[in-house]
């Protein structure tokens, strides 16, 4: 793993993932789906908009706070990120807290933000955390902010189409509303996973290796796209790639 | 009318809208709400806060607080809305940022409530008894939607590079302060600066104005963001941020903070 590193391999594998979608947004504190959508759009040839919240160059919204989530309501918005302090095996999400009883929580985290309603509007949303340990992936949520796809006749064009974390790619199987080990990041192993994932997923007898960034993905992210990130998260990008913004 | 003055059109129990972090927010109005002392706010955050919020709650001045987060973004956790919370200093009323921009958009329509999608099944609703969820009265199979109640604040409070000479003030793209002006009262504005123009006279700066006919007061507060950015006019600064977030890890540091650069700085101007 020496010519890549593990955010470069994150940021490829969410690029690869946005492929095909028209209009990506991303939301708070995400750099690494930003820099993955920015890659995405310049591998488009032009028919992919990415909108990265916090932005000046990098945002068409001009409509307020608001146009974001009506544009999702209208089925215009194809993929978003979402995370979690807590992910369970049936996809539930909690980014309010945990232990205690809330609002008491024990651990209080920022609040739901805008999941309580993107995760059910956008169809491909994809659920990107990267730690990646049992207290995170947890059997149950100690807190619903958004609830997994309940295949209950409820209006719900979105929904999770998986999980990506520090370790491995989880795809989720709506139809039984279970998580898929896809593929493992290279240097990992399913057994890594298993030991460090609180929540029951389906394993096939043999798991592939998360495919690893082609050079030119790479020249492209560091000449290109790490400039481009670096507009909305100087730090991260001064850490990463040890660049300023464009 | 300077900071203070503007502060004082702020009763105790008010409900005040106030913008998220990038936005344009009134942290000199916010110190100045601090030093007057005012208690008992129920305080809206459309949709979300960061330091705002976190001083307000830190200085005793929220008794509701309806949000769909608090967070200093890169410089972490808000830690007197962490503290706040445990200590049930204030009623909690968590959100998602879509159900607080169109309970607002529904008091800027004069209508009592509004349907809003998502939210099913989630502890979200569970937690909220002011929602509630009907069946779509126009689909043909059952098709539960929440509805929100308007949200119709007292006053929206936020800060914008400048107004003109007749008092309108231009947003540019931030629309959410329209939504949030259009939702309350009265709005309640600090500037950078006064210009004498007229924002109404051209389509292209009318586009990006609030109408002084929602303004209730409007006072100049050079730098009035700080220690937050305003836009790209000016950057937050990085400095103080870690500063704030550091101090405001424990009440005593929290107090210092309060005593040096709300209390003690507006006594030395």
């Amino acid at each position: 793993m020496a010519d890549f590193n593990r955010h470069e391999l994150l940021i490829a594998t969410i690029a690869r993932l946005l492929d095909g979608c028209r209009l990506v947004a991303t939301g708070a504190a995400s750099p690494i789906p930003g820099a993955g959508a920015l890659l995405a759009r310049a591998r488009s040839g032009g028919r992919m908009r990415v909108n990265v919240l916090g932005s000046i160059r990098n945002d068409f919204l001009c409509d307020g706070g608001v146009e974001l989530f009506d544009l999702a309501a209208q089925g215009r918005l194809d993929a978003f990120f979402l995370g979690g302090g807590q992910i369970d095996g049936q996809a539930n999400i909690n980014l309010v807290g945990a232990g205690g009883s809330y609002p008491q929580t024990d651990v209080r985290w920022p609040g739901s933000f805008g999941s309580g309603y993107l995760y059910y509007l956008v169809p491909r949303v994809i659920l990107f955390r990267e730690e990646h340990t049992r207290r995170v992936m947890v059997p149950k949520v100690d807190f619903v902010s958004a609830a997994g796809p309940a295949n209950d006749g409820t209006y719900r064009p979105g929904g999770p189409i998986g999980l990506l974390t520090n370790l491995c790619w989880f795809a989720f199987d709506r139809a039984r509303r279970r998580f898929v080990l896809e593929t493992v990041h290279p240097g990992h192993s399913v057994e890594e996973v298993r030991d460090n994932t609180g929540f029951d997923f389906d394993c096939p007898d043999d798991v592939p290796e998360t495919a690893r960034p082609d050079p030119a993905t790479l020249t492209l992210l560091r000449d290109t796209i790490a400039r481009e990130i670096a507009e909305t998260y100087p730090r991260f990008a001064a850490q990463i790639f040890g660049v300023s913004a464009a | 009318m300077d900071v203070d003055q503007l502060a004082g059109l702020i009763p105790d129990g008010a409900k005040i809208a106030v913008p998220p972090d990038y936005s344009g927010v009134a942290i000199e109005a916010t110190r100045a709400i601090i030093r007057r002392g005012i208690r008992g706010l129920h305080l809206v955050c459309v949709p979300v806060s960061g330091l705002q919020a976190d001083m307000l709650i830190g200085a005793g001045c929220v008794a509701t607080l309806e949000t769909s987060a608090v967070s200093l973004g890169e410089y972490g956790t808000a830690p007197r809305f962490v503290a706040g919370l445990k200590g049930r200093a204030f009623r909690m009323m968590d959100a998602t940022c879509p159900a607080i921009h169109a309970a607002i958009q529904a008091a800027g329509k004069g209508l009592p409530f509004m349907p809003l999608r998502g939210l099913l099944g989630s502890d979200l609703l569970a937690s909220r008894p002011d929602w509630k969820v009907m069946d779509n009265p126009f689909a043909e199979a059952a098709d539960p939607i929440v509805l929100l109640p308007a949200i119709r604040p007292d006053i929206a409070l936020f800060h914008a590079p400048y107004a003109d000479r007749n008092g309108n003030v231009f947003i540019g793209r931030r629309r959410e302060l329209v939504a949030m002006a259009h939702a309350a009262t009265t709005a309640l504005v600090t500037v950078e600066e006064i210009r004498d123009v007229d924002l109404l006279g051209a389509e292209e700066t009318a586009a990006g104005t609030l109408a002084g006919a929602y303004i209730g007061g409007i006072a100049v507060a050079p730098r009035g963001a700080w220690p937050l950015n305003l836009w790209n006019i000016y950057a937050h600064d990085e400095t103080h941020m870690r500063q704030y977030a550091e101090m405001a890890r424990t009440d005593e540091g929290f107090t210092a903070y309060l005593d040096r650069f709300v209390h003690r700085a507006a006594a030395a101007e």
